[in-house]
């Protein structure tokens, strides 16, 4: 089995080896996100240090204060000791105070900026991942990916930059103070970093597993909820409210377990280090009594050393959240890193060649193509379709009409063979100079949240409203807008913006009119539509269509009148080929489907 | 809920996290954590013991200072630190002992609002989720969901132990020496006054940020909803540039955040070493002058320590609070949203089938259109009688749709009703209509699942039948709906019927997918069968043969079909014309092709011919009259040319 891409990620029984890889991919995506902030990192690093240098300082000016200024306020009266350690206090207190403050914010900024390069990069990349891709990873994880990970990773950076730096140099200063105090008192401290040592690694091993299970029941979660809101219809109509109650109820507990596994673990690491800290601070504490006995050393290092030691735990605590936050992250990352390691299968050329005003010349030449091995879609397809024509793509449902327009949209790239446009291989046309030649049409009219207008602009994202109206007017879909509360800037999802399947692919086609393209290929773009509508429809093709090639799947024959040549399929085949008035002449399949068509009519 | 209210109440000694508006939305969190009350309270006395004896081992030390150290006897040196040792050990365990308490509550709440809210959302009308967006639906049941998680399980418990912690510590700073003890309070104070601003400020902030990432998971659900769209116009980096803008607007806000809570911890440390110092030099001058011993002085310093941390975690703690707090708004905001279609409090019992539907002067306008419009559906009336076909046409958006999802209650009629049966729906148990009328969608929605449970969607019970007999009176049905639907494509699929769709179907085409949907409703062997457009995406020869099979079906049963084609309509008793939000005109496809201009403009595909009216006879004037008339409104919509009245 494989762990390439998204491969394997509902496993949890990685091998040694899978482990390894995965890790080795997730600390490289770790690098890369670092690499560009890691000056910011250091100097937040910095300023991290003079902050808590100044904390660091605290109980050294409070053991100065007992050893010496006491002594001089005493004997002496001089309260000029007291006054300068109290006000060094306060200067480094407040120094040390706009450090951290100031490195909240720089910690902010450095978090931000990573998590939303990486939302950008993440957005990105599955937006170039391929159908095919996005046709076997459900929406659901794809999302997962972008919101609920990447809410993990920010969970964690937000927290966790600061819980490691300032947990690492609080215990490097807290330490170094200590030894410089009293080296003695070290000695106890280092050894118990051993037992700490060993604890850490126990809890990374089997809190990993965890985290994974919560990534993938998070993902699950997604899909499911996503699945059920996006088709709560067929949800409702089907009574399907208490089967899904309870499906989720399982998700939800799974994903409660794997939690709970998680925080149980950590229930006992968090006590575990406050153990070994404390025991800790009791054998310093005996060591220095017996040589204050012995008169070795001074009470107040002896108050010093233990808050020092006291304190040198305090960050343990932090950096366990810190790991727990980075595991966490991690299982979040290893997600991340296998979306993005994924490999479009439809790639952008690495050396396009320029097609700068298509003409519009289709051909294809002994393509093949199957989405499964071994079951052909397309066996071996050659065809040329010269620029200009409007041909009618006829045949059954299956017979490979939609592959063929799929990939003279490059969709897909063909098994074998080569699809050209005006005798480019598409595989070496750049993606923008082929969206701007080739557009397709099809019968999911998908509207995005936002005005009409908006939606219309996807088409052309530069088009004047007059422009705009010119295609809405094109395919008849003026009139209705104009009839929406608020006109073309009527939002899709507010009041009154609810939208007839018909409506919907009226706006989609006025898309296309708007885009403008050499070659449009309508799939299936006028199913919902009623005959009127169809009719005002065709007439705009009419006009659309005259100096551009067009490809037209429809069952309703009627597209057919517009078209200057029939090609009818038949399992991946062509079959008949020929101008309509022809074919309809003949005695052929598309003889036989147009009367069956014409007797359907009233 | 004593103890916890209590507890919760807690912070107001200390900053301002329960203004009422806080802690009243807090306080609804109850209905989920009822039953965890016992584990969250002794958690938080576990946490009360253990801060004492945090506080408790500045005591010995201060003994140990002032007792065995002043007096040189060694003796009670090793009881004295046995006794911090145990009392760290103890420390250690109750801290085991806190964490296991409060683990069971903290995903015991998560789990069950991530139910409540899915479950909810599942009994909202359509009306809810045709006006939200779905992103915002999403970043409510996940993200803010795990938001107050970490405050239940965290952020409360340790707010609660921080807050009694400072409490008994001052008290202890107090019992030290009063004079230090006021002088490190009086320094304190201010701190609540940055609290409350600090509350104000980020309050904002993290609703908006919570809002915003919303909006972005909105944006990452539209752009894979729609990959088709924006590959096939190549607008990914157009998707980019709006993703782009939304993310970044999100990220300014938690950078903002991220500038509050600095300011907020910069005027904490300000004030506590401000504090310190004031406390040292009194401490200080104290001993100088005798008042009191090392021995206090080391223990107020190690108090005061303690009460380090409990300190500086307060802005953070308190940005946790706000953060649950905001996260709870919009949770209780889906909540609160009232479930419109609701089970009639005294439900009927549909008497047995005959499959009888009928409306009676319905009017119908969606709840959040706007003022002004005339209703979608004005005062209709249509009578489908049992066994009959009746077929609905009309042109784009005159609400055919919205007819159909009336007789489910996927809307409730706004005025007049609908009965089934004789019985007004309304007064039906939900599950009985829904079981009685199955529809089928124009846009077939299909489920990450097999074929078959995606066929078997209205019998889950069939999914997995027991019994060999069971097993086979479900394949016979699975089988005679698929024949039906001509949907035998289904065998060819890698895995036959246990074939899993991608989700929304994706790889099937238009055509499959809506013949998927059609046996999904033949397979409820529903009394009425209410379809939409069910055949649009077919090609001819199989529509054809759907037509056939369907022929069989619609003899026995109720059905109401929204139709676009002649051929569809061929399937029909009797044709309801929907023109102007009412039935304009009932009849056979004859009668009406014959006396309706109306009817023949919608369904006639003769398009360049410009329609004539036949000649009128005196009795369906009226109707001509109506006819025409819409057609004068058909015609300033739609352009078309020649139709002379």
């Amino acid at each position: 089995m494989s762990v390439t891409g998204v491969s394997g990620e509902e496993r949890n029984d990685f091998t040694r080896a899978e482990n390894k890889r995965l890790r080795a991919r997730s600390v490289k995506l770790a690098g890369q996100l670092v690499r560009p902030v890691r000056w910011q990192i250091t100097g937040s690093g910095l300023l991290i240090v003079l902050g808590t240098l100044g904390s660091v300082a605290g109980p050294a000016l409070i053991a100065l204060g007992i050893d010496q200024a006491l002594p001089a306020l005493t004997s002496a009266g001089d309260w000029m000791p007291v006054i300068l350690i109290a006000s060094a206090y306060v200067g480094i207190g407040l120094l040390g105070g706009l450090f951290r403050s100031w490195y909240f914010r720089m910690a902010a900024r450095i978090s931000q900026r990573v998590v939303y390069h990486l939302r950008l990069r993440l957005f990105r990349q599955t937006q170039d991942l391929s159908l095919s891709f996005h046709e076997k990873y459900t929406s659901g994880r794809v999302i997962a990916r972008q919101t609920s990970d990447l809410d993990t990773l920010r969970e964690f950076l937000d927290s966790g930059i600061e819980d490691l730096v300032s947990g690492v140099l609080f215990m490097v200063f807290t330490a170094t103070a200590l030894i410089i105090l009293d080296p003695q008192s070290m000695l106890p401290v280092l050894i118990s970093f051993v037992p700490i040592f060993f604890f850490a690694w126990w809890f990374s091993n089997r809190s990993r597993k965890a985290f994974r299970s919560a990534r993938v029941y998070s993902a699950r979660l997604i899909v499911q909820f996503v699945e059920t809101m996006t088709g709560i219809r067929a949800v409702k109509a089907f009574r399907r409210e208490r089967h899904n109650e309870k499906t989720y109820g399982v998700e939800v507990d799974n994903y409660r377990m794997a939690n709970q596994t998680v925080i149980a673990l950590f229930g006992i690491f968090d006590p575990g280090l406050k153990l070994v800290a404390n025991l800790v601070m009791a054998i310093v504490l005996l060591l220095g009594a017996l040589r204050v006995l012995d008169g070795t050393m001074e009470v107040g290092i002896l108050l010093a050393a233990v808050l020092y030691v006291r304190r040198i735990f305090d960050p343990v605590a932090e950096l366990a959240f810190f790991y727990n936050g980075m595991q966490s992250a991690g299982s979040a990352l290893e997600k991340i890193s296998g979306v993005l390691e994924e490999e479009p299968t439809v790639p952008e050329p690495t050396r396009p060649v320029p097609l700068a005003a298509a003409a519009g010349a289709l051909d294809f030449t002994h393509v093949s193509f199957h989405y499964v091995a071994d079951r052909p879609v397309l066996p071996d397809l050659d065809l040329h379709i010269p620029a200009g024509q409007t041909v009618a793509l006829v045949g059954t449902t299956g017979a490979g009409k939609s592959t063929l327009a799929k990939l003279l949209a490059r969709f897909y790239d063909p098994s074998s063979g080569t699809v050209s446009l005006d005798g480019i291989n598409l595989r070496d046309v750049s993606n923008d100079d082929l969206r701007r030649a080739v557009v397709m049409v099809t019968q999911e009219a998908y509207l995005f949240s936002g005005s009409v207008s908006e939606n219309l602009r996807i088409g052309r994202p530069d088009a004047t409203q007059t422009e705009v109206e010119a295609a809405a007017r094109a395919v008849g879909a003026h009139d209705f807008i104009l009839s929406l509360p608020e006109g073309y800037e009527t939002d899709v999802n507010k009041r009154g913006g609810r939208l007839s399947s018909g409506q919907r692919q009226l706006l989609s086609f006025a898309r296309a009119f708007l885009a403008d393209p050499a070659v449009l290929i309508l799939d299936e773009a006028t199913a919902s539509l009623d005959i009127p509508s169809e009719r005002l429809v065709q007439r705009g093709l009419k006009t659309l269509l005259a100096d551009r090639t067009a490809i037209i799947i429809a069952h309703r024959l009627s597209t057919v009148a517009i078209a200057d040549r029939v090609l009818v399929m038949e399992h991946g085949q062509i079959i008949e080929d020929g101008t309509p008035a022809d074919l309809i002449a003949g005695t052929g399949t598309f003889a036989t489907l147009h009367r069956a068509w014409r007797d359907s009519l009233a | 809920m004593t103890t916890t209210s209590g507890a919760e109440a807690v912070p107001s000694a200390d900053d301002s996290v329960s203004r009422p508006r806080t802690l009243g939305t807090l306080l609804r969190l109850h209905p989920y954590v009822k039953g965890s009350y016992t584990r969250l309270t002794l958690g938080i006395v576990d946490a009360i013991i253990g801060a004492l004896v945090a506080l408790a081992i500045p005591v010995v030390l201060s003994w140990i200072v002032d007792g065995p150290l002043t007096t040189n006897d060694s003796e009670q040196i090793f009881p004295a630190v046995g006794l911090i040792a145990a009392l760290g050990v103890l420390e250690a365990l109750l801290i085991a002992l806190r964490r296991w308490l409060v683990l069971k509550p903290g995903t015991h709440v998560d789990g069950a609002m991530r139910k409540a809210i899915h479950n909810h959302l599942q009994q909202l009308p359509l009306a809810f989720h045709d006006k939200w967006q779905s992103g915002q639906l999403l970043s409510r049941a996940m993200s803010d969901i795990s938001t107050v998680r970490r405050w239940i399980s965290f952020g409360f418990v340790m707010l609660t132990v921080n807050v009694i912690t400072i409490v008994a510590g001052f008290a202890m700073l107090f019992y030290w020496n009063p004079l230090m003890g006021a002088v490190f309070t009086v320094c304190s104070l201010p701190m609540l006054y940055f609290g409350v601003r600090f509350d104000l400020r980020y309050m904002r902030l993290s609703r908006a940020a919570q809002d915003q990432s919303g909006d972005v998971a909105t944006n990452v659900e539209e752009s894979v909803h729609g990959i088709r769209v924006l590959k096939a116009f190549g607008r990914s980096t157009f998707a980019l540039d709006g993703f782009a803008a939304r993310a970044k607007r999100l990220r300014n806000t938690e950078t903002r955040k991220g500038v509050a809570v600095g300011n907020f911890t910069l005027s904490v440390t300000t004030l506590e070493a401000v504090a310190y110092a004031l406390s040292l030099i009194a401490g200080i001058s104290l001993v100088s002058t005798g008042a009191i011993t090392v021995g206090v002085l080391f223990a107020f310093f190690t108090t005061a320590a303690v009460l380090r941390w409990p300190l500086d975690s307060l802005g953070f703690l308190l940005q946790l609070t706000i953060d649950a707090r905001t996260a709870l708004d919009r949770f209780f905001e889906v909540i609160d949203e009232p479930v419109r279609v609701e089970e009639s409090a005294h439900p009927i019992d549909l008497p047995a089938a005959s499959g009888s539907l009928v409306f009676e002067d319905v009017s119908f306008t969606f709840a959040d259109a706007p003022e002004g419009p005339k209703p979608l559906l004005r005062n209709l009336s249509l009578e489908v009688r049992p066994g009959e076909t009746m077929a609905v046409v009309g042109l784009t958006g005159s609400g055919k749709t919205t007819l159909t999802g009336l007789t489910t209650r996927l809307y409730d009629v706004t005025t007049g009703r609908i009965l089934v049966d004789g019985v007004d729906i309304r007064d039906a148990r939900l599950a009985d209509l829904r079981s009685r009328v199955a529809m089928a969608f124009e846009d077939a929605t299909l489920f990450s699942m097999s074929v078959r449970e995606n066929v078997l969607l209205g019998r889950p019970d069939l999914v997995f039948p027991e019994g060999e007999a069971e097993q086979a009176a479900a394949d016979h049905l699975v089988t005679q709906a698929i024949d039906i639907a001509q949907a035998d494509f289904v065998y060819t699929l890698p895995d036959g019927l246990e074939t899993k769709i991608g989700e929304e179907g994706l790889s099937l085409s238009g055509g499959q997918r809506q013949r998927l949907a059609l046996a999904r409703a033949i397979v409820t062997e529903p009394a009425v069968l209410v379809l939409d457009d069910p055949l649009s995406a077919l090609d001819v020869t199989t529509e054809q043969q759907v037509e056939a099979a369907l022929r069989r079906v619609l003899a026995t049963t109720t059905a109401l079909i929204v139709a676009h084609r002649p051929s569809t309509v061929m399937l029909a008793d009797r044709v309801a014309v929907l023109h102007e939000g009412r039935i304009a005109e009932v009849g056979t496809h004859a009668e009406l092709l014959a006396r309706s201009a109306l009817y023949r403009h919608i369904i006639s595909s003769e398009s360049d011919e410009p329609h004539v009216i036949p000649d009128v006879t005196a009795e369906n004037e009226s109707v001509i009259a109506a006819g025409a008339e819409a057609l004068g409104e058909v015609d300033s919509i739609d352009g078309i040319r020649g139709v002379q009245p």
